[in-house]
């Protein structure tokens, strides 16, 4: 297990770093001068020199890159051109609103999707089973740009039962939270039906029945306990689609979190602000990729006994 | 199954037919009528106008002709350029291959659609830097699988026997290596169209994509909205139409994939 755990750290870290330096050079790579782009053509020309002091513009590139990584570390990502703040106080004060919203998305898809997939898998080719993979497909073709209108239209506009946008308790987070969570359950519950099916074919499910144990019983706690492995690596790769498509779904709600943190910034062409943003949120992506990876290695005993991979 | 691939094929093929022949329609998508502004369908124009008086189904085809468009070169681009590079890596292996384990590592630690929104903003929108922008995000996932498909048939006889009489490196990967790994990538880049379309209208919502007067789904259904409560067929019409082709690749990639007998594959 230690050699693994390190193994996988070590990974993270580098991937982390490189992380860093993607985004730091894909803002050197912005075509023409980036004060200008930030300050517009007309700016004052000692204005546009006090910014690319502040910015550290002057230096060689690789300085200016070991500059950024170390004060990445240190967590300082510099200051905002429009709020005049430190950007990880504006991180700070955003990050929670897009994680209770990815946490509440997450909830729900797996609330849906695991009752779903086992219900497919046991009615397989049954009407059950066509109409939930049928949802399923339905659910991943929607757009959540589109989904979300769509509700707003029957359940705020129409009914009156959630508020239209914005974060004010409760009740504003239940239509953001399932528009983020559709394509997630969608595809969770197509996952947990195959992989639970492929398990059903096992030996020690043959066993099971002819135990006599009881229906449910086989299924629950002899299929599905095994089903887990597959879902988990899913799940960790699909919860940075949905960290992406919290973006889009905080701008349709106005949901005051990194996404719409992150797409005034780039309309505002703030670039430290987008790359805090894109830089936090790749972190989670990382951070829960490495806690799916350790998670795995807990359940299967064969991961963290054998070789990895 | 049969019929519903059959639409899907139906509803796809329209799609193309539209977005190749569209600039010889007869068609206004920027034409200003100010006595039809939010009408309803049926009542100036077949699918109504929006909220300048444009017709909405011209519109609407002008933004079939766009995802179509972008979709094909993103899907081209980043086939091409992930395959190639994905097969060359773990055909050569060495330094090359682990120099591009590294980069997939590292892409790949970025949700895809976040990469592309950061790179769209930066590059600034427009239908050019849309399909760099997506393009830049979609290679990965095909050198990924391209190379994980050739690490597995690489040892195999025949290639062996191609080395040993003496094929060079390009020919072998063409026409001994490519063959074998075809099938998953034309699942996965069958995937990759519903993908791309998504994240073209996506972009296109948030104002990083296609800008005015060219439109988009997106676009339209970003508009729309504000205008819900009084013109719903704004935010309808291209939500149905993008959620109709999306739907039609999705069914298109299942079958595919049932057909062509692709088992373990993970989508991006």
């Amino acid at each position: 297990m230690p050699a693994y755990l390190l193994s996988r750290l070590l990974t993270a870290v580098w991937v982390m770093f490189g992380v860093a330096s993607l985004v730091f050079f894909i803002l050197h790579w912005v075509p023409g001068d980036p004060v200008e782009v930030m300050l517009g053509e007309s700016a004052a020309v000692a204005d546009r020199e006090a910014l690319r002091q502040a910015l550290g513009l002057n230096l060689p590139v690789v300085e200016q890159w070991t500059r950024f990584l170390t004060n990445t570390l240190r967590w300082d990502l510099g200051e905002s051109l429009y709020y005049q703040q430190a950007v990880s106080s504006l991180l700070a004060q955003r990050f929670a609103a897009t994680l209770e919203l990815a946490a509440a998305a997450f909830l729900i898809a797996v609330l849906i999707a695991l009752p779903t997939g086992i219900l497919a898998a046991a009615r397989r080719g049954r009407a059950a089973d066509l109409t939930a993979m049928g949802f399923s497909l339905l659910g991943v073709s929607i757009p959540n740009f589109w989904l979300g209108p769509l509700l707003v239209l029957a359940f705020s506009l129409g009914l009156g039962w959630f508020p239209v946008s914005g974060r004010s308790g409760l009740l504003s987070l239940v239509l953001p939270a399932i528009t983020l969570g559709t394509g997630l359950a969608a595809i969770l519950s197509r996952m947990v039906r195959s992989s639970l099916l492929e398990v059903m074919n096992e030996d020690f499910i043959r066993t099971a029945r002819a135990k006599g144990l009881p229906s449910w019983t086989v299924w629950l706690r002899h299929g599905m306990r095994n089903a887990w492995l597959p879902i988990l690596t899913l799940l960790g790769i699909q919860l940075g689609a949905l960290l992406g498509g919290a973006v889009i779904t905080e701008t349709v709600f106005n949901w005051p979190g990194l996404g719409t943190l992150l797409v005034e910034s780039i309309q505002r062409r703030d670039y430290p602000v987008v790359q805090g943003c894109v830089l936090l949120i790749s972190l989670c992506y990382v951070a829960i990729n490495l806690l799916t990876d350790l998670l795995y290695a807990r359940i299967d005993p064969r991961i963290r006994l054998g070789q990895p991979e | 199954m049969k019929t519903a691939i059959f639409l899907a094929l139906l509803i796809l093929s329209l799609w193309a037919i539209l977005a190749c022949v569209s600039p010889w329609l007869p068609l206004h998508p920027d034409q200003v009528v100010l006595q039809a502004i939010l009408d309803v369908p049926g009542q100036s124009y077949l699918l109504g106008a929006d909220d300048l008086g444009r017709p909405v189904l011209d519109r609407l085809l002008v933004g079939a002709k766009t995802s179509f468009w972008v979709a094909a070169g993103v899907i081209s681009l980043s086939l091409v350029s992930g395959t190639l590079l994905g097969c060359t890596a773990a055909y050569l292996g060495g330094w090359w291959d682990r120099v591009l384990v590294m980069l997939l590592d590292i892409f790949m630690a970025f949700p895809g659609i976040l990469l592309a929104i950061a790179l769209a903003g930066v590059l600034g929108p427009g239908i050019g830097n849309l399909v760099i922008a997506l393009s830049l995000v979609g290679w990965v996932g095909f050198a990924r699988l391209a190379r994980a498909q050739v690490l597995s048939v690489k040892c195999r006889e025949h290639v062996q026997a191609a080395t040993a009489l003496g094929s060079r490196t390009p020919r072998i990967i063409v026409r001994h290596l490519l063959p074998l790994i075809a099938a998953p990538l034309v699942v996965e880049a069958t995937f990759g169209v519903a993908a791309v379309v998504i994240a073209e209208s996506g972009l296109s919502f948030l104002g990083l994509g296609v800008q005015p007067p060219e439109s988009s789904w997106g676009s339209m259904i970003r508009d729309g909205v504000r205008y819900m409560l009084v013109a719903p067929h704004l935010v309808l019409a291209p939500g149905v139409a993008l959620f109709m082709v999306v739907m039609s690749v999705n069914l298109l990639g299942d079958y595919l994939r049932d057909l062509l007998d692709v088992r373990t594959l993970q989508k991006l």
